[in-house]
């Protein structure tokens, strides 16, 4: 009997020792291994994007934290409370991330490798619209689950896709925002009806200038002018000096940083500022335009996705941001807001599923009713429409005042009031 | 009549920074033959310095002049012995490759020196804009434009009245005889790179009083510094003011009266007739 442990016996119960001795360290109270369900995630994590990629990154896995483990201060916000997917008896999630280093071909190659190598459930990304444009391609063709939480371009939701999901919203619903401010002040007494744009001409302010005149006409708005240019200008004055003439009530405004800064210099230059500038956030809400136009940016009115003055009506923003604020060091913004909310509404359609089949998963997300209470954002809940776009997404307007951006729309969200005719450049 | 009004003025007053910034290009094309790629990154070099010293040492855009001319006329004058006189008499191609090189290097140089932040310099004492009648005459453009045209009357003064001028100007004629009369064409073509980079310096110096400092602003200055050169007549220097001049009114007046989304369109138009009817450009010699 000496000889009765094979050599291969004898290894095989050392492996399982070992993993056994292993195992228990990671998970005590001898709990069961638990196989990771796996999202890949595909984001510019290089390039001229690296920072935006990573602030999102580290969102990202701080939300999958909340998943994992229990929050129950979080409760409202699906899945915060219990650890793991408690529908596949507790799973933890675990994010798998792909460089698209801001290049579409190359966010689209890397969505496939996740698909195929990684075999991820689902896929979420790309910030840009045009990697997500692309990236969500061989989802689409191998049926997997994509769903974006940040690209704003309206054409991704329309291209018939079953597969893709956008929980954000998009620069349709934000110019819609615009008119609903107009509405809510011609109702408080001002008369805001003749609307001029000033564009950059590239494919963004194209179509939004397209959107504007189309939801213009249909709530009953005059479009004086529109005016178009190519970014970097040299000059804007040709262009300001026509919508001057135009005399318009209020002044949209779409730019990038160059623009942004230029327009500013040129309205002072000209002695002239709309009784309202309402722009659509990019140039105007990075840190280098303030610190750039300093006290001349006042007064001109954003668009913005979230607000971190939302926490002032909303205690779950302030106790998500709180917690974001001590583990990955920064406050939520704009666009980790969204991925946050974006993610949890995946893990709780995938919790739902029950299971990691795509079509189920898949099933679960068209039927996703989150209500506005279990969210960050100022929204009334996430629900797809038809074409996969989350038909409560919407945002909050920001005014530069006292080079800040407040919170000043809607209304009964603002955390102050709103300067409406901005004064000129004569009596500030 | 007020919106043509203004236009014509804001045409004119851009239209002369336009040329000031193309002067040194046809300056350095015209007495050596070669197309400077960098000459905008020269501009946005002056900018930069004129920003630090801003930001550094207090100074005044405005008073910094004397310290940004120089120190720009030293870096033309440097560029030329480090760089350009090795391919004086090389082929068009290589001078295009290095010219492009040396662009590549200035603008990459910059963004790794100091990020892709856009700076200004805030309440320069050239600031906000003076009513004349019904027009607004913006401060700092109207200092620009009369900096760009003192720097235009020195330099045809220099030329035309000056033994080293009209050194110059022979070697711009004819490298060959200019050498055989005893002219230093080395000293000459130092000389041309020195007062052509000098040229975009105070172009640049006034520049930072109104538009933004970052490393790729060169990039909406260029093209219209070819086209001003170009269209004025290619090695004139009084070409390089009414192209300048032309492309401002051009882009002002038909920007405002008809739209300014075709404004550069109706620039290159005029552009391209121009070159069609007079190769040579609108004062350019056979």
């Amino acid at each position: 009997m000496a000889r009765s442990w094979t050599r291969r016996a004898f290894l095989r119960a050392m492996g399982a020792g070992t993993a056994a001795l292993s195992l228990s360290a990671v998970w005590p109270f001898g709990l069961k291994a638990q196989e990771p369900v796996r999202i890949g995630a595909v984001y510019p994590l290089s390039g001229g994007l690296a920072r935006t990629g990573a602030a999102i990154k580290a969102t990202l896995e701080f939300t999958a934290r909340i998943v994992n483990e229990p929050h129950p201060q979080l409760a409202p916000i699906p899945l915060a409370e219990g650890a793991g997917l408690t529908g596949l008896g507790g799973r933890p999630i675990e994010l798998v991330f792909a460089d698209s280093a801001g290049d579409p071909a190359t966010g689209r190659a890397e969505a496939e490798r996740l698909i195929e190598e990684e075999g991820v459930v689902a896929l979420c990304g790309a910030y840009q619209s045009s990697v997500t444009k692309t990236a969500s391609i061989p989802a689409e063709a191998r049926g997997i689950p994509f769903v974006n939480f940040e690209s704003s371009s309206p054409t991704l939701t329309e291209r018939g896709f079953k597969w893709f999901f956008r929980t954000g919203p998009h620069d349709g619903v934000f110019t819609r925002l615009f008119f609903d401010m107009f509405d809510d002040l011609n109702a408080r007494g001002q008369t805001i009806k003749r609307l001029a744009v000033l564009s950059e001409d590239s494919e963004w302010g194209a179509s939004a200038v397209e959107v504007e005149k189309q939801l213009a006409a249909e709530r009953g708005y005059e479009i004086v002018a529109v005016e178009m240019y190519t970014t970097p200008p040299a000059s804007l004055d040709a262009e300001l000096l026509r919508l001057r003439d135009a005399n318009p009530d209020a002044l949209l405004g779409h730019q990038y940083l160059p623009g942004a800064i230029l327009v500013v210099q040129t309205l002072k230059e000209m002695g002239w500022f709309p009784p309202g500038l309402v722009v659509h956030d990019a140039g105007y809400v990075l840190p280098d335009f303030l610190k750039t136009v300093g006290a001349d940016g006042n007064y001109i009115i954003s668009r913005a996705t979230w607000a971190l003055a939302l926490q002032e009506r909303k205690p779950l923003v302030k106790a998500v941001n709180d917690l974001h604020k001590e583990r990955v060091g920064t406050n939520l913004d704009g666009v980790t807001a969204r991925g946050f909310t974006g993610l949890i509404t995946l893990a709780d359609a995938i919790n739902r599923a029950g299971s990691t089949e795509p079509e189920a998963i898949r099933q679960a997300l068209v039927e996703t009713n989150i209500p506005g209470e279990a969210l960050i954002m100022p929204w009334k809940g996430v629900e797809f429409d038809e074409k996969g776009q989350n038909k409560h997404a919407s945002g909050v307007m920001v005014q530069i005042l006292e080079q800040q951006y407040k919170l000043v729309w809607p209304f009964d969200l603002a955390e102050t009031e709103i300067v409406w005719p901005a004064p000129g450049w004569g009596e500030r | 009549m007020e919106l043509l009004g203004q236009a014509l003025i804001s045409g004119l007053l851009n239209g002369l920074v336009y040329s000031l910034i193309a002067l040194g290009l046809s300056l350095i094309w015209g007495v050596m033959d070669i197309v400077n790629f960098a000459h905008a990154e020269y501009l946005m070099l002056a900018m930069f310095l004129t920003y630090w010293l801003w930001a550094l040492a207090g100074l005044d855009p405005l008073l910094s002049l004397p310290i940004v001319v120089p120190v720009l006329f030293l870096l033309g004058v440097g560029t030329y012995h480090a760089v350009i006189r090795r391919i004086v008499e090389a082929p068009m191609v290589s001078q295009i490759f290095t010219t492009f090189g040396l662009f590549l290097v200035l603008r990459y140089g910059a963004f790794a020196l100091w990020g892709t932040e856009f700076r200004k310099v805030e309440d320069p004492l050239l600031e906000g804009s003076l009513l004349l009648g019904p027009f607004h005459v913006s401060v700092p453009k109207l200092a620009a434009a009369l900096a760009a045209l003192l720097v235009f009357l020195a330099l045809h003064l220099f030329l035309t009245r000056t033994k080293t001028g009209k050194a110059l100007q022979a070697t711009a004629q004819d490298r060959e005889v200019a050498l055989s009369l005893g002219i230093d064409v080395q000293r000459m073509y130092a000389l041309a790179w020195g007062l052509g980079i000098a040229s975009v310096g105070v172009a640049g110096v006034f520049l930072t009083t109104f538009y933004f400092v970052e490393p790729q602003v060169g990039t909406a200055f260029l093209l219209l510094a070819f086209a001003s050169v170009t269209l004025g007549g290619f090695g004139t220097v009084l070409g390089a003011l009414v192209g300048g001049v032309s492309i401002g009114l051009l882009e002002g007046v038909f920007g405002a009266l008809v739209s300014p989304t075709f404004k550069l369109a109706f620039v290159f138009v005029v552009f391209i007739l121009v070159l069609l009817l007079r190769p040579r450009g609108l004062l350019g010699e056979a």
